[in-house]
């Protein structure tokens, strides 16, 4: 209990400073201003469209690179899980700092085809290192679902009853591992929506440095946004759940009896 | 369909220093139920799992119909599989479930269906339609595995101890029903077991399995009345060891009666050697002036069992038809074999002959 009250005093606290720091206008009033000022920056909105994308396309190819290798490592490679774990770990212990001037020399160095290719999009750019930035905490989510199933059983009774390997992981693996899916999926969104190192030294506006950069010229509006940020992101991680809750407790509760 | 015939040549797998299969042989008729029983890690799922294209042998080939199949995938192998483990897709109902094969064949929608409910039928399970795997029982969830793999009509029907997690009742009855479906349809089947009463009473013959070779296969009654090796004898049913001499005519005296030795046969008459003797092929008889006493008595139902300690020190096991006036424990009896013959297992170290 008393934790509890402590907790809302620490979360409540701020957020609600923060509200009303964000209800205090340039002309003195209280009143939506910072708000509505919000609504014709186009800048932001473009940026909060390509993030999205990207959040998107990369959490799309995390899983169609990750849980395939989950599956194999688990079912052909057992003894090499602790290794495979270990190597996908490795991004956290990366700097991003690092990765970014690395990528940023590559940017400067590219051949013309390679930028038009690559660089010449945010979507393009930050898709690939974003993939291998969620890798660890994918990798981790997706193991932890797959190792709560009896994969070897379900995996040879889809395949002996005639299944290919794509049906055994779109039909059989996947719905049942759908909670740690959700969880890998919105790891990564949350990842791709607040990443500002690499999109900014890469000289991309994507939402996260688009916020930090109104931060800095008009605080007012900064918070407002953050106040928004923080209502979307709850809204998303809560409609996830609900999604995750209502399709798996059938098969979670099977797996458990 | 007309059943086919599985023949295992030679099939080796190793996994790194262990040996789980060895040069394996077997054959099974056309519809033919053969059970592969032995204890545990002996090579039984292995052997299935390579049958069933699981996984690959090191060596040695599996064949169907006449037909190699050792290189063909598990999805295009035909064969209807039950677990040991609960296998049924979570996420899917019992229907659904045993329409996956038929899905994956591709038949159209109505005709999957009324294949479903025409196998769920024939395990009893029509009203279960609808449950999913966590609302049925342990015993319905393997009998809509059953249902699922015989719904793709498979070549060959493979039952990994599919009985092991449920209880005595249900276990026998099913295995009455696993039974007679596999009789009813001609389905060649090959059933792995440890539990060695459940393949004597289920299987046309038994295959025993002994680190990862078959040591004997032959009809329930002859791996049990004739065992071809002493591991036979002694996983098969409970035997006694006791000591015996050989006499001159190729007979065995062993507890006061003369029987015929069987199994190797290259020792001098005279010789002591160790006999293997079944509890229901002794008799112990009330007599004061016998050689043992009755320890311990246990009602079986049908039969009795004692556990008889020679003067020696050695221990023997009798059953007997439950009747009235069986020696309570503590009385003096004398101990016979009433058997006609006798499994020699080898030279009797330390035994001494037990008198009669
Ligand atoms: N994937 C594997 N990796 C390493 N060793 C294995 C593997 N699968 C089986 N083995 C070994 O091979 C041997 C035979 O195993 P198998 O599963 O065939 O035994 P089993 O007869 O089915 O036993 P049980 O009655 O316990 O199921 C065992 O010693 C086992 O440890
Ligand atoms: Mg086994």
């Amino acid at each position: 209990m008393a934790i509890l009250v402590l907790a809302a005093i620490f979360f409540l606290g701020p957020l609600i400073s923060a509200i009303r720091f964000s209800l205090e206008q340039t002309n003195g009033k209280d009143g939506l201003g910072n708000y509505t000022q919000l609504l014709h920056n186009a800048a932001l909105g473009g940026s909060l469209v390509t993030s999205l994308e990207i959040a998107a396309l990369t959490t799309a190819i995390m899983l169609a690179l990750m849980l395939p290798t989950v599956v194999w490592v688990r079912l052909r490679l057992p003894r090499l899980a602790l290794l495979v774990e270990s190597i996908s770990v490795l991004p956290i212990v990366i700097p991003p700092i690092v990765m970014a001037a690395g990528l940023a020399t590559l940017q400067s160095h590219a051949s013309a085809g390679l930028s038009n290719l690559i660089f010449s999009s945010p979507l393009t750019a930050l898709t690939p290192v974003y993939v291998i930035l969620a890798m660890p905490f994918a990798y981790r989510s997706l193991d932890v679902g797959v190792r709560a199933i009896d994969l070897r059983t379900l995996v040879d009774a889809a395949r002996s009853l005639g299944a290919g390997w794509t049906t055994v992981l779109g039909r059989v693996i996947l719905p049942n591992v759908r909670t740690a899916v959700l969880t890998a999926a919105s790891l990564t969104v949350a990842l791709v929506l607040a990443e500002v190192v690499i999109a900014e030294t890469l000289l991309y506006t994507t939402y996260p440095v688009e916020l930090v950069d109104t931060g800095q010229a008009q605080l007012g509006v900064a918070v407002a946004l953050s106040v928004l940020s923080l209502a979307i992101t709850w809204m998303l991680l809560l409609a996830i759940s609900f999604i995750g809750n209502r399709g798996a407790s059938r098969a979670r509760i099977g797996r458990l009896l | 369909m007309s059943a086919v015939a599985v023949h295992l040549d030679g099939l080796t797998r190793r996994f790194g220093e262990l040996i789980a299969l060895d040069e394996l042989d077997l054959d099974v008729a056309p519809g033919e139920l053969v059970a592969l029983l032995g204890p545990s890690g002996c090579g039984k799922t292995t052997a299935l799992r390579l049958l069933a294209g699981f996984d690959y042998p090191d060596g040695g080939r599996v064949k169907v119909g006449g037909v190699d199949i050792t290189d063909v995938p598990a999805s295009k192998r035909d064969m209807g599989m039950v677990f040991q483990a609960y296998s049924l897709f979570p996420n899917m109902d019992a229907r659904t479930n045993v329409e996956f094969g038929l899905r994956m064949r591709k038949q159209p929608s109505p005709e999957r269906r009324a294949r479903a409910e025409q196998v769920l039928g024939l395990v009893g399970l029509s009203a279960h339609a609808g449950h999913y795997p966590h609302q049925l029982s342990g015993g319905q969830q393997q009998r809509v595995a059953l249902a699922r793999a015989l719904a793709i009509e498979p070549s060959v029907l493979l039952l990994d101890e599919p009985l092991s997690a449920l209880d005595a009742r249900v276990r026998a009855q099913l295995r009455g029903e696993i039974r007679s479906v596999q009789q009813r349809l001609g389905i060649t089947t090959l059933f792995v077991t440890h539990d060695q009463a459940e393949a004597l009473s289920i299987a046309d013959r038994v295959g025993v399995m002994h680190e990862g070779k078959l040591e004997q296969i032959g009809t329930p009654e002859e791996v049990y009345e004739r065992p071809a090796t002493p591991f036979v004898a002694e996983f098969v049913g409970t035997m006694n060891r006791v000591a015996g001499r050989l006499a001159a005519d190729g007979r065995l005296e062993v507890l006061g009666a003369s029987l015929k030795a069987s199994g190797p046969q290259s020792r001098a008459a005279g010789e002591l050697v160790e006999v293997l003797v079944r509890p229901e092929a002794l008799e112990a008889v009330a007599d004061p002036n016998g050689h043992a006493t009755v320890a311990e008595r246990t009602f079986l139902g049908s039969f009795t069992r004692m556990r008889v300690t020679l003067d020696d020190g050695s221990e023997l096991l009798i059953d007997a038809a439950s009747r009235r006036g069986l020696p309570e424990p503590g009385v003096r009896v004398s101990v016979r074999a009433t058997g006609e013959d006798a499994l020699v297992s080898g030279s009797a170290h330390g035994l001494t002959p037990a008198a009669p």
